[in-house]
């Protein structure tokens, strides 16, 4: 029912882990299955110079994550913003349409990593 | 080392004297064995002769079995066709909030037609309790169905005793013995059954092929309309080498059923301890006695029951889950919510289900590659991580 690169991303994920000095950390959680996404952000001048995930989630959660690391990794936090669910479901050649709402927590999670780094970094937030 | 196959609940691999006995009736048995020539009559003998082995196997009279199309339709029609059937003595049925999705989804379907359901709870293991049986019981209830062991925690039902209070108050009992039948001892009339459902593909038979056992004297209205096939109660062209199959099959089954039973319930109770005692943070779900002695159902915490099967099926073992992720509803398992576990504990169920056809050298095989799978996604957890800090992280 996957895709190969879905298969490929779930079963060597990249990006797993924590980063010791994150500077925005977003965790969300789909109510509905009850599975649970962490992002941590490494920000530098802008630019997100590194990011791992921790993921309790089905197949696709997984895979989602893992993707949604390489789709950030590098780009700037407007980038980052800018990340959608279906193109992170897109780069992973499709999802079953039952999980599509697993790429939507790849989505949210990224976002609201990026969102807790500007918390504490509002000054940024205005050059969004 | 070849692949490992522990999802017997959900099919089995067909048994080579069940092929054997199936081939010749793609081949010189071709005929319709309603057919009143020599062609026909060599197709109708098959299926008396299979008519009478599924009988014997569950202490029956050749007349009382009718085979179907599995399962599912035996439940479908045992219960729809007992309910109508008795609709002018009253509109109550009782079952149990385990069921199969076919005994469930038809007693919903009937409560759309006028029909009054009881769904009874179970306790912590999975098991229906006798006085809720009694205590359901109205002037209005005309069947009462309930499972001899479930599919999921493979909990073993009183069936018996449920039969007892059944007959004495002259409500029709129906059991779906679909896990059972193959697995445990199973006879209509110690259990004081009117109806039971089995299924040839759960026991080393052929798909698509089931009987009912319906007791005579019991009034079923037919569910498939059409020809006289089946004494004029279930129409269409007998399923030969489907019946035959799973003739063979059962036959064999009976046989080897005492000797089968011992060697897995040693595998089962070896998988068991080995996954509590290895892996930290699991629970045993459903009866640790009163179960099928193929099943193992465990939550193992912290896991998603998805991620679990797809890492154990990259490493070459077949098994099956109850987590929420795994279903198209994303619900997880209405027997796991059913037993009292948190969402979150049914997440990480995983079910192993054994037959005659697993060794001891995949029982340790499997002992040995699931803590390191459950390790690893573990170690991706957020949820474990806020564990260890003593945080209790839920998705709500
Ligand atoms: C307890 C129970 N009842 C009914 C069924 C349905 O049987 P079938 O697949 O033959 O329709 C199953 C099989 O999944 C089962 O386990
Ligand atoms: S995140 Fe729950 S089904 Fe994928």
């Amino acid at each position: 029912m996957y895709s190969e690169k879905v298969m490929d991303h779930f079963s060597n994920p990249r990006n797993v882990g924590e980063i010791p000095g994150a500077n925005g950390v977003g965790t969300v959680g789909n109510a509905k299955c009850g599975d649970i996404m962490r992002m941590f952000l490494k920000v530098e001048n802008g630019i997100i110079v590194d990011v791992k995930f921790k993921t309790f989630g089905c197949g696709a959660a997984i895979a989602t994550s893992s993707m949604a690391t390489e789709m950030v990794k590098g780009k700037s936090l407007k980038e980052a913003l800018q990340l959608t669910n279906k193109a992170v479901a897109e780069a992973l050649d499709g999802l079953p349409p039952v999980k599509m709402h697993c790429s939507l927590l790849a989505e949210e999670a990224i976002h609201a990593a990026v969102e807790d780094y500007l918390k504490n970094h509002p000054e940024e937030a205005i050059d969004l | 080392m070849d692949r490992i196959y522990m999802d017997n609940a959900a099919t089995t691999a067909i048994a080579p004297e069940a092929l054997a006995a199936m081939l010749p009736c793609f081949g010189q048995v071709y005929g319709n064995a309603s057919s009143i020539h020599s062609t026909g009559r060599d197709a109708r003998k098959l299926v008396e002769e299979a008519r009478r082995k599924i009988a014997d196997a569950l202490g029956a009279k050749p007349g009382e079995i009718y085979f179907t199309s599995g399962g599912s339709e035996s439940d479908n029609w045992a219960i729809k066709g007992a309910a109508f059937a008795n609709r002018r003595k009253g509109n109550h049925i009782i079952t149990s909030s385990i069921e199969h999705h076919a005994v469930l989804h038809t007693c919903q379907w009937l409560e759309k037609q006028g029909f009054e359901v009881t769904y009874l709870p179970v306790d912590e293991y999975g098991m229906v309790r006798t006085e809720d049986v009694e205590k359901a019981i109205t002037d209005q209830t005309i069947l009462i169905s309930i499972m001899a062991a479930n599919n999921e925690i493979g909990t073993i039902q009183p069936v018996a005793e449920i039969g007892k209070i059944a007959k004495a108050h002259k409500i029709i009992f129906h059991c779906d013995a679909v896990q059972a039948v193959g697995a445990v001892p199973v006879n209509v009339d110690s259990w004081n059954v009117d109806m039971l459902s089995l299924s040839g593909h759960k026991f080393h038979g052929p798909k698509g092929v089931g009987a009912l056992y319906i007791r005579s004297g019991v009034k079923v209205e037919p569910f498939l309309h059409g020809g006289a096939q089946e004494r004029g109660k279930r129409a269409s062209t007998e399923n030969v080498p489907g019946i035959v199959g799973m003739a063979a099959a059962l036959e064999k089954a009976v046989n080897n059923l005492e000797e089968n039973g011992i060697r897995l319930t040693y595998l089962r109770d070896k998988l068991i301890k080995g996954i509590l005692e290895n892996i930290p943070y699991t629970r045993l779900n459903g009866h640790p006695l009163q179960r099928l002695p193929g099943n193992v159902n465990v939550s193992i915490l912290y896991v998603e029951g998805e991620a679990l099967l797809l890492r154990l099926d990259l490493a070459g073992i077949a098994a099956s889950s109850g987590s929420a992720c795994t279903s198209g509803s994303l619900d997880p398992s209405h027997v796991l919510l059913a037993i009292g576990l948190p969402h979150e504990v049914a997440h990480g169920s995983l079910r192993l289900s054994l037959s005659d056809v697993n060794t001891e050298e995949e029982v340790d095989e499997v002992l040995k590659v699931l803590p390191r799978i459950v390790s690893t996604l573990r170690s991706m957890s957020p949820m474990y991580d806020d564990f260890l800090q003593g945080k209790n992280l839920t998705a709500k």
